[in-house]
């Protein structure tokens, strides 16, 4: 029992403090991925509902491509295809660990967001006509409906197949650790070599990804409180 | 009636040519530049050909094609037999089994398939003795078996959330119609319940077969040689990087066909529905 306890502690001897800084890396790659997964998804549904043909199909190119490959092997593309030839190119000297970031963060960026551009089209089909002629009759201009009256009510209506894209992203970001990058499973991979612990280690890297799930959940939940709240006037 | 039809055979006037408006150039560009992507590509992959590479990794791939359609069909088919229990017990009133259920469906849905398939072949790997005292030592030796064992566990997990769902789907009144002609409740599921849920279950069915095949590259961390692990082995000895692309054509060709296929399944069994 000792024996354990001094492995999962925060000291020299124990991993914890490992599988912590691995836990930042984890949420650090999923945060900075949401901002701009969020933006290009938002993006290309835009695309996707427009009554522009050529739109439609380069939106629906773009969906296709991202969505039917592998998470793993996007991520691999995006590796050894762009990040690490642009970095030897950039900046020869930096740590390869950037590479890996910046790598991992492109390749959840473009999965992420050929799944939200379908959620925030399922959106957008769920928001009658009436809204964009309601704005247009009051004398905004198309960008300004869109903003002031559309994306509310369409931020709203996506919130919960968003959040389980969160879901999804916050388990996808396990994948870069095959590219090296020191997440949760690659300190536990790590820690597992060298104590032997492989069960123990792994056994934990699993439930701190339930245990981030759980917290997501209910922040999930506090967000969807909110937001009917002040739907509530309607 | 008769009026359409005389219209119809007037002249028309064209139509009046469409502007270029904004959205038009911003959608002619990036079609554009999609297909110089797409030229790009084809133009790459026939400036890099190399028929030594290709007569000595195709095979290969196919291989790797193989284990992957092996590996998914295993899955997907021993995740359905499981998932059932796990589904009864989620529906069913004993509180036990409802938890132990909600915690097997919450387990698996809520960790990653690469963390649990590392968890099954290195974690339960490493405990030699035990497991060769009761005799499985010979299964969790193999990353193949654990492979399956892992896809198996997870996709049993959320087939039972699709079943259940596609189960509540169908609504009370089938049940209470059955049950005044005097069925049983196991033929009540058989013969009425089922067959309309798995019309609402289809869908999500295949979106579970697609998203396996795409998961099911992770095996190739667990030095299983799927069709993700032959290009890995292809790309380390040759450091070319077309290997990567032709995998990422097949995928693409495996998972366009399956949601092809969906649609197609989709459009048979719902023609009754269509009014």
């Amino acid at each position: 029992m000792q024996y354990y306890l001094t492995l999962l502690s925060f000291g020299p001897e124990g991993w914890m403090d490992d599988i912590f800084r691995g836990i930042a890396m984890t949420v650090g790659l999923a945060l900075a991925t949401l901002p701009f997964g969020l933006t290009v998804g938002f993006f290309v549904a835009l695309a996707k509902q427009s009554a522009e043909p050529s739109l439609r199909l380069a939106g629906n190119i773009y969906t296709t491509i991202f969505r039917g490959l592998p998470e793993l092997l996007t991520l691999f593309l995006v590796y050894f295809g762009i990040s690490v030839p642009l970095l030897s190119k950039v900046a020869p000297d930096a740590s390869p660990e950037i590479a890996s970031f910046l790598g991992g963060m492109f390749a959840l960026t473009v999965v992420f967001s050929s799944y939200a551009s379908e959620v925030f089209l399922g959106a957008f089909r769920v928001i009658p006509r009436g809204q964009y002629e309601g704005g247009y009759a009051i004398g905004l201009p198309h960008g300004k409906t869109m903003r002031l009256v559309v994306l509310p009510q369409l931020i709203r209506i996506a919130l919960p197949g968003l959040s389980n894209l969160w879901l999804i992203l916050l388990k996808d970001t396990a994948l870069v650790s095959a590219i090296g990058l020191s997440d949760i499973l690659r300190r536990a991979q790590i820690a597992s070599r060298v104590t032997k612990e492989s069960l123990l280690f792994y056994g934990i890297a699993c439930l701190i990804f339930l245990v981030l799930a759980i917290i997501s959940s209910i922040g999930i939940n506090k967000i969807e409180r909110s937001t009917n709240r002040q739907g509530a006037g309607r | 009636m008769s009026v359409q039809q005389t219209l119809s055979a007037v002249d028309r006037p064209p139509a009046p040519a469409r502007p270029w408006t904004g959205p038009r150039i911003a959608g002619s560009i990036l079609v554009g530049l999609w297909a110089l992507a797409g030229i790009g590509l084809v133009y790459y992959l026939i400036s890099v050909w190399n028929p030594e590479l290709f007569d000595k990794y195709f095979p290969l791939y196919m291989q790797g094609l193989w284990v992957t359609t092996q590996l998914v069909f295993f899955s997907i088919v021993l995740g359905a037999l499981l998932s059932v229990p796990v589904t009864y017990a989620r529906m069913s009133k004993n509180r036990a089994l409802q938890a132990i259920s909600y915690g097997y469906v919450y387990f698996f849905r809520g960790t990653p398939l690469i963390a649990q398939t590392f968890l099954i072949y290195y974690g339960l790997g490493s405990l030699k003795g035990p497991l060769e005292a009761v005799g499985l030592w010979g299964f969790f030796r193999e990353a193949w078996y654990c492979a399956i064992l892992a896809f198996t566990l997870n996709t049993a997990a959320y087939q039972a959330e699709i079943l259940r769902g596609a189960i509540e789907s169908v609504s009370k009144g089938q049940w209470e119609g059955a049950a005044a002609l005097g069925l049983s409740k196991w033929q009540t599921m058989i013969k009425i319940v089922l067959p309309q849920a798995l019309i609402v279950a289809l869908r999500p069915y295949g979106n579970e077969i697609v998203l396996m095949v795409k998961g099911s590259a992770v095996a190739a961390l667990i030095t299983v040689f799927d069709l993700m692990g032959e290009t890995r082995r292809a790309y380390s000895r040759s450091f070319d990087f077309q290997t990567y692309i032709w995998a990422g054509v097949i995928y693409l060709a495996i998972v366009e066909l399956l949601r092809h296929l969906v649609d197609w399944i989709e459009r048979v069994i719902t023609k009754h529905l269509i009014r």
